[in-house]
């Protein structure tokens, strides 16, 4: 009935978008489970991966959007929630290879026993089971995004500077992660994965399930953005965005607003990095480097920002290029990038979305 | 002469002692003969009868001897010192020192020796060196026989220390033999004489000989020794706060240079310039450029080479600079967040420029001789090169001061951080002081990058490690204040350095950067906020 009423609620092009996500997340797991690999519909696992790492991308900007796009604060650290995300999803599939790691033992994974470790530290228990996995994976990027935002959000801290912090907090776990005392791969990660509730992560069936499911998760974000965009506390949030101030002169808690929001969004970046890493098969702290934050930024701005459908189009557009120009064409793809930052940022404020509005504006001009 | 004279009455003495006859009467030939014959343990014998046998050959024998390049010729069993690997090892007859032709490594005999020997050779090398007429290698030989404690070194110890006239070696041939003593079976009066100089001495080695002693004496001398190695370490503690003070100083200096242009761009303009450590970056990469062209064009002016490079550098990040401002940013004023992504997909086009153009491996810049090397304050070593960087991070804060209190661009600049309309309606251009500053900020990132260049891999990279760094310090200092961003820069580069023992560099640096972002919680505006209306 929620479900329903939060449909009704929605304009007619949303509705439509949702409903292509999920047909791309039901249709080409289908096509690649249902028809033979001869066949011209078939659709090989690689491609399924592919897709399915770009919903998660998709996911993740949608979670800078709903904090940069209708509430102003510039994240730049919001790969860090995608990446706690994953670690927690890595967590659960390492202790699921068991005894089939290359040192064979049951309970360590393979970089403890390499690293002597005389027992599994204790943040690691409880890992083994997706009941306790599954809720971590929303609860440790939450934690976070609270602690940091009930700090910054409460001192008034706002604008570059936030940013800035969040970047440093992005850039310290980077480093915090890549040490070996950490107790969570160091350098290497967590990879090697075999299982995932019982089925092999390498299975094509696998594939295809993670692959509905990443498009799945998206949908579901894009309603769950809908619903709080357009409700009363959505229009707060974008007063809060245009005018700071005036909203705190008016009597309004600011920072329950943009923590509410903020704590949101980091746990739908959990959920995207965990879909992500069974999908990929590691997690490093790389996926911590600022860099990453802000290229996540940036499918936001292509897209054009303010607007649910914006950051998953400008998600997949910039991740295609990604893939195609890494492949054919390295040394232009930075570039690429460079240059679409600096393109997006003085001629296409409002991003792809926008870009019709912008014409017909000039049009309208010329006139 | 007088020195030869004594050499001749000393050396027959400690030989007799050494060796109490076996070789006494030997000749130069009988004793290098006897290096290539017998086990290790003569040939260990044969090491000390021909370092007392003070010949002037001896020291270039044993030093080969200790290298593995006394060789024996199997054709006339003639023992030469080769130098080289391989086919061709250039020989020299081990006692005359005369060319002897080269030979292959096949058709040789390598005068083997194992650590124990290599320690003997180093002893005797101790004593041999003690008289040595250069002072620099006479203080270097007392040290090591310090560390060596070789009981068999006082009387050579104690003639050297006879004829020493400089005190301060004469200082460290009495701490050698204060140890030497203190590994003897002296009387205990002596052994607590010898604890006192070894105290004195107060250095990580002198800590060593007196642990040795407490593990190993009993009654007062043992007493003596605890209470001397409690004083030695508490001064060495001191020595170490001191040593952490200074490199905490040094990466302070590091961090000034890399973050004082964005204290300029993103302090008095507000313009967030992620590609800032690009223009580091380029500042590294002419210093790098410079050196090729002296290279092949000027070899002579090499050493000048970075000091040529600074202008340069300048120059070209500036310029660069200006041409950013003028083609990018001036179009986001007002909007600092967009700005900060077009900067740092700048910062990319940058990268990728540079990989392209020079590789995306490290290139080598040299230091000139002036900048290596290092000297002791105390026990506190210091590196000419991090030394230099300190001195040059503080001229150019002064010199940046001056241009800004004393100059009209600087009176200009501070106009238009203040009220840019007020400025623009006293008749300042505003446009052209915006893309001077700009310009200046980004020429102080590229003296930065000729100062890194210094000490850090050259690469496209280079200029990411410390964009993060550089936000923090002046974040930290506080935004749109010089002064600020110095001790901010030079506060963290300290406490990173402090807590760097404890918890390792990494963490470190994360407890660094986590106590940054409480800190601008309580302080959001940093250690020396600007106040009033300039704030918002």
């Amino acid at each position: 009935m929620i479900t329903r009423f939060l449909w009704q609620g929605m304009d007619r092009k949303f509705q439509l978008f949702v409903l292509l996500v999920l047909a791309i997340g039901i249709v080409l797991p289908l096509l690649n489970q249902l028809t033979p690999a001869a066949s011209a519909l078939h659709v090989p696992a690689w491609v399924l991966q592919l897709i399915g790492k770009y919903l998660c991308y998709a996911s993740l900007a949608l979670a800078v959007d709903l904090v940069w796009g209708y509430c102003g604060i510039l994240s730049l650290g919001h790969a860090a929630f995608f990446a706690l995300g994953g670690y927690c999803m890595g967590m659960y599939l390492m202790r699921n290879i068991g005894a089939r790691g290359v040192y064979g033992n049951s309970v360590l994974p393979d970089f403890m026993v390499f690293l002597n470790y005389p027992e599994l530290p204790w943040f690691w228990h409880g890992f083994r089971f997706f009941w306790f996995a599954g809720p971590m994976i929303v609860i440790v990027p939450s934690l976070l995004a609270l602690a940091l935002g009930w700090f910054a959000f409460r001192s008034r801290v706002t604008g570059v500077y936030l940013s800035i912090i969040t970047q440093a907090m992005t850039y310290a776990l980077q480093l915090a992660f890549f040490r070996n005392d950490m107790g969570l791969g160091g350098n290497n990660g967590l990879t090697d994965y075999k299982d995932i509730l019982g089925y092999s992560v390498q299975s094509d069936g696998t594939r295809a399930v993670l692959c509905f499911s990443s498009a799945l998760a998206l949908a579901i974000f894009l309603v769950i953005a809908a619903a709080v965009v357009g409700s009363r506390f959505g229009k707060a949030l974008m007063a809060v965005r245009d005018a700071e101030s005036r909203m705190r002169f008016l009597g309004y808690r600011v920072e329950g607003y943009k923590l509410f929001v903020f704590v949101l969004s980091a746990a739908m970046a959990g959920i995207a990095g965990a879909l992500y890493v069974p999908q990929v098969g590691i997690i490093n702290p790389s996926e911590f480097a600022p860099g990453n934050s802000i290229e996540a930024v940036l499918w936001v701005a292509v897209g054009g920002r303010g607007t649910l459908i914006g950051p998953v189009i400008g998600a997949f557009i910039v991740n295609f290029g990604k893939t195609y120009l890494t492949g054919a064409l390295p040394e232009v793809w930075l570039f690429a990038l460079g240059a679409l930052f600096i393109v997006v940022t003085l001629f296409l404020p409002k991003g792809v979305i926008g870009l019709r509005g912008q014409l017909a504006a000039r049009k309208a001009k010329a006139a | 002469m007088s020195q030869q004279r004594l050499l001749a009455w000393l050396l027959p003495a400690i030989a007799a002692i050494c060796l109490a006859g076996t070789a006494l009467a030997a000749d130069l030939a009988t004793l290098v003969t006897n290096l290539t014959t017998g086990g290790y343990s003569e040939r260990g014998d044969a090491i000390e009868a021909l370092a007392a046998s003070g010949e002037a050959r001896a020291a270039p024998i044993l030093q080969a001897l200790s290298a593995g390049q006394l060789y024996v010729r199997p054709s006339d069993k003639l023992v030469v010192i080769g130098k080289g690997e391989g086919k061709s090892i250039e020989l020299s007859d081990a006692i005359t020192g005369k060319p002897a032709g080269t030979a292959s490594e096949d058709d040789l005999e390598r005068v083997k020796i194992n650590n124990r020997l290599r320690g003997t050779i180093e002893a005797a090398m101790g004593s041999l060196t003690l008289m040595s007429p250069d002072p620099s290698v006479r203080r270097s030989a007392a040290n090591s026989l310090f560390t060596r404690r070789d009981a068999s070194s006082l009387e050579s110890l104690d003639k050297a220390l006879a004829a020493e006239k400089d005190p301060g070696i004469k200082r460290v041939m009495e701490q050698a033999r204060a140890a030497v003593v203190l590994a003897s079976d002296a009387p205990d009066a002596q052994k607590i004489a010898a604890i006192a100089i070894v105290r004195d001495r107060a250095d990580a080695d002198s800590l060593g000989v007196l642990q040795t002693v407490i593990a190993s004496a009993s009654g007062p001398v043992k007493e003596a020794a605890t209470a001397a190695a409690s004083s030695v370490r508490q001064s060495l503690k001191a020595w170490e706060a001191a040593q952490n003070v200074w490199y905490g100083i040094s990466l302070g200096s590091v961090l000034l240079l890399a973050a004082i242009g964005l204290a300029i761009t993103f302090g008095t303009m507000g313009v967030i310039n992620m590609a800032h450590g690009e223009m580091v970056m380029l500042g590294a990469y002419t210093t790098f450029v410079v050196q090729q062209v002296l290279r092949s064009a000027a070899p002579g002016l090499m050493e000048a080479s970075v000091v040529i490079a600074l202008p340069l550098a300048f120059l070209v990040s500036g310029v660069v600079g200006v041409v950013i401002e003028r083609t990018i940013i001036r179009f986001l004023y007002g909007r600092a967040l967009d700005t900060l992504l077009a900067t740092w997909g700048l910062s990319l086009v940058l990268q990728q420029a540079v990989r392209s153009l020079f590789g995306p491996t490290n290139r080598e810049v040299s230091s000139p001789s002036w900048m290596s090397g290092s000297f002791h304050v105390g026990q506190i070593d210091v590196t000419y090169g991090r030394l230099w960087i300190v001195i040059f991070a503080l001229i150019v804060f002064a010199l940046l001061m001056l241009l800004l209190r004393r100059t009209p661009l600087g009176l200009y600049m501070r106009a238009v951080t203040q009220n840019r309309p007020m400025a623009s309606a006293m008749g300042i251009r505003t446009p052209r002081v915006d893309a001077l500053t700009f310009g200046l900020g980004s020429g102080i990132a590229g003296l930065a990058g000729v100062a890194l260049s210094q000490i850090d891999n050259v690469s496209p990279n280079l200029g990411q490690g410390y964009i993060v760094d550089s936000f923090m310090v002046v974040v930290f200092g506080g935004v749109g204040n010089l002064f600020g961003t110095l001790v901010g820069a030079t506060a963290l580069g300290i406490v990173n350095k402090f807590l760097e023992p404890y918890a390792g560099a990494v963490l470190g640096k994360i407890l660094v950067l986590v106590f940054i972002i409480l800190f601008i919680q309580r302080r959001p505006r940093g250690l020396f906020a600007l106040k009033g209306r300039a704030v918002e």
